[in-house]
């Protein structure tokens, strides 16, 4: 059934979506033993005709999600979920003052780390140790600014493949555990590391590594850091929306049935795992080029439980959720501040609130609401 | 009938602790041939299968399929080379919609494979495949999440995702079990649309009736032994089947 564009809009002009309605119709019965053994009969012209049905149907199930947009509130409707926070990332660095430039900084950082938490999340593991990811990019930053000396600009991406490989190989042999067993060791392993530095003094041990390059200039960190999130965010949502994510999700939904369908989940797994470590180890990198200094305060419990809070007070499964989470924690407990001493019972308080209140995720419940 | 046949399981035995799942089971599959595989409850139908697809591991003896020994391989190695499962307790993607369910299967080596890298548009050879197993065209039930679809939508998603990885050796582990006569009927002319192409199928029923009309063979466990082996008709003569099915005080 061909309509035009007009015809469409001009009956549903109320509506922004112009889209075909689909209409349930009335099952078919099934053909019979005889119809279908014809059917399955080899023949020229029924494998075109049915050769152009399923093509037919590809077309159908492409468009499902494709609308004619005929005048700017529409487009602004189906753009605008993308265009204000692009618009909002790079606004931002240049309308805010220096200290909030710097809470910024701190906010991209915590939205990077639960991006990376959400992505291991959607696979089915449940990270309780972002701070591993966090720190070992850091400690690799440090390590190849202060005894290579390589540019920080050079050093930062060599320094999140390093600590995303690290960790991946790490955490390789636990992977066949699933739920809590999974979260138990993740948890573990960087509190370990912290007494392993402590311990054999490595890296300057309590001391850390001081004087490291800092990033050429202010404009540079910030931009550099406002590129990385919104590369990580659209680019990973639109990885996880292909039949690649399908498969991660398959896995944390059902991973027998994964495993039944001839893949190799743990191949799978390992991937999703190196993708979020490496996003973990750019944002540590990245701080320790921003500190100048790095030590055991990288392997902290905080950048492994605020990224998770991130995520479930935004909204996980999106990344997007995590992200907004990140844009709302963060800047909270830095206009908690002023409460003095009360201020973690204030943070508590607001996260107990939100969990309550919104339970799906305030990304999911905006969501909804803005369709 | 040794270089003919497909799968070969001889003296395979499990144990789970003191429990004898399995217990010295050999039997050999044709190609081409519709096996039933029956006993009563906790007889070892489900073990036998996890066996064959590698989900469990044998304590002894060994599983040939083309002569090959896949004895103890990982289950996503045995279905690259053509084994394909359901599961008796349907296990789709609750989160996902029944036509995206399908491309998980439609991702696996296996098909890439066969297709050489040209398959296409997975979304449209899923739908495909869910209206060749009865999920009717054009309606919406494919496009409905798999957590909201009723028991014999499930089982057939269930046998479509194993259908799309184009095995020769399928397993069908209670594929009848909660369904409706009708959903039943509406089944049957599928599977023996898979015979015609050539497909050798594996049945594990309780539903006796239906699967004898279409079985060429019927294996017979009890306690983890085979205890009877035939055809169908012949097979429930035997007076061991009975006991084992109706108890010895008849």
């Amino acid at each position: 059934m061909r309509v035009s564009l007009e015809e469409r809009c001009a009956c549903r002009r109320s509506r922004f979506f112009c889209g075909e309605v689909k209409k349930p119709r009335i099952p078919k019965e099934r053909p019979s033993n005889e119809v279908l053994q014809k059917r399955s009969a080899p023949s020229a012209v029924n494998n075109m005709a049915k050769r152009k049905e399923r093509i037919d149907r590809g077309i159908k199930a492409r468009s499902a999600d494709i609308f004619a947009l005929s005048c700017w509130r529409e487009m602004l409707y189906l753009a605008a979920p993308r265009v204000i926070p692009v618009v909002g990332f790079l606004i931002l660095p240049l309308i805010l003052g220096l200290y909030w430039q710097k809470v910024l900084l701190s906010v991209a950082v915590f939205a990077l780390l639960a991006i990376s938490w959400d992505i291991l999340a959607q696979t089915g593991m449940v990270s309780l140790g972002q701070a591993l990811f966090f720190g070992m990019g850091a400690y690799a930053a440090g390590a190849i600014d202060h005894y290579w000396g390589w540019p920080p600009l050079a050093a930062v991406p060599a320094a999140t493949l390093m600590g995303g490989l690290i960790c991946t190989v790490l955490l390789v042999p636990v992977l066949r555990l699933r739920g809590i067993y999974f979260s138990m060791v993740t948890l573990i392993i960087p509190l370990m590391l912290v007494r392993i530095v402590e311990a054999t003094r490595i890296f300057g041990g309590t001391e850390g590594l001081s004087g490291i390059t800092p990033l050429p200039s202010k404009w540079i960190e910030l931009y550099l850091i406002m590129g990385a999130l919104m590369a990580a965010l659209f680019g990973f949502r639109r990885i996880l929306a292909s039949d690649y994510g399908l498969v991660l999700k398959g896995i944390c939904d059902n991973d027998r049935s994964v495993i039944n369908a001839g893949i190799n989940i743990y191949w799978f797994k390992a991937q999703a795992l190196f993708i979020s470590s490496c996003i973990g180890a750019f944002s540590g990198a990245f701080m320790t080029h921003v500190y100048m200094f790095v030590g055991m305060p990288v392997f902290a419990l905080d950048y492994s439980i605020l990224p998770i809070a991130a995520a479930v007070v935004g909204g996980p499964g999106t990344l997007a959720g995590a992200t907004l989470g990140a844009f709302i924690l963060v800047p909270l407990s830095e206009i908690l501040r002023g409460a003095g001493g009360l201020r973690i019972v204030f943070y508590g308080l607001f996260l107990v609130v939100f969990i309550v209140a919104v339970p799906e995720g305030i990304f999911h419940y905006v969501q909804r609401k803005y369709h | 009938m040794d270089s003919a046949a497909l799968l070969k399981i001889a003296g395979v035995y499990k144990n789970f602790g003191g429990v004898q799942a399995v217990n010295d089971l050999s039997f050999e599959l044709a190609k081409g041939e519709l096996l039933g595989l029956i006993g009563p409850n906790g007889s070892g139908k489900t073990t036998a299968v996890n066996l064959i697809t590698g989900f469990v591991r044998p304590s002894q003896g060994k599983i040939l399929y083309r002569g090959r020994d896949i004895t103890g391989w990982a289950p996503y190695k045995i279905v690259r080379l053509g084994i394909a499962r359901t599961f008796q307790m349907v296990k789709p993607f609750y989160q996902l919609p029944a036509y995206k369910n399908m491309i998980i299967p439609l991702y696996s080596p296996r098909v890439k494979q066969l297709a050489g890298g040209k398959y296409g548009d997975r979304d449209a050879v899923a739908l495909d495949l869910l209206e060749e197993v009865g999920f009717e065209r054009d309606a919406l039930v494919a496009y409905k999440s798999a957590s909201v679809l009723p028991q014999g939508y499930l089982k057939r998603l269930e046998l479509a995702k194993a259908i799309a990885l184009q095995p020769d050796l399928i397993i069908l582990d209670e594929l009848f079990s909660g369904l409706s006569l009708a959903e039943v009927a509406g089944i049957v002319p599928i599977i023996e649309k898979l015979r015609l192409e050539g497909k050798t199928i594996i049945m594990i029923e309780h539903r006796l009736k239906e699967l004898f009309r279409i079985a060429d063979r019927v294996v017979v466990l009890n306690y983890g032994e085979k205890i009877a082996e035939g055809r169908a008709q012949e097979v429930m003569q035997s007076e061991t089947v009975k006991k084992a099915y109706l108890g010895s005080e008849v």
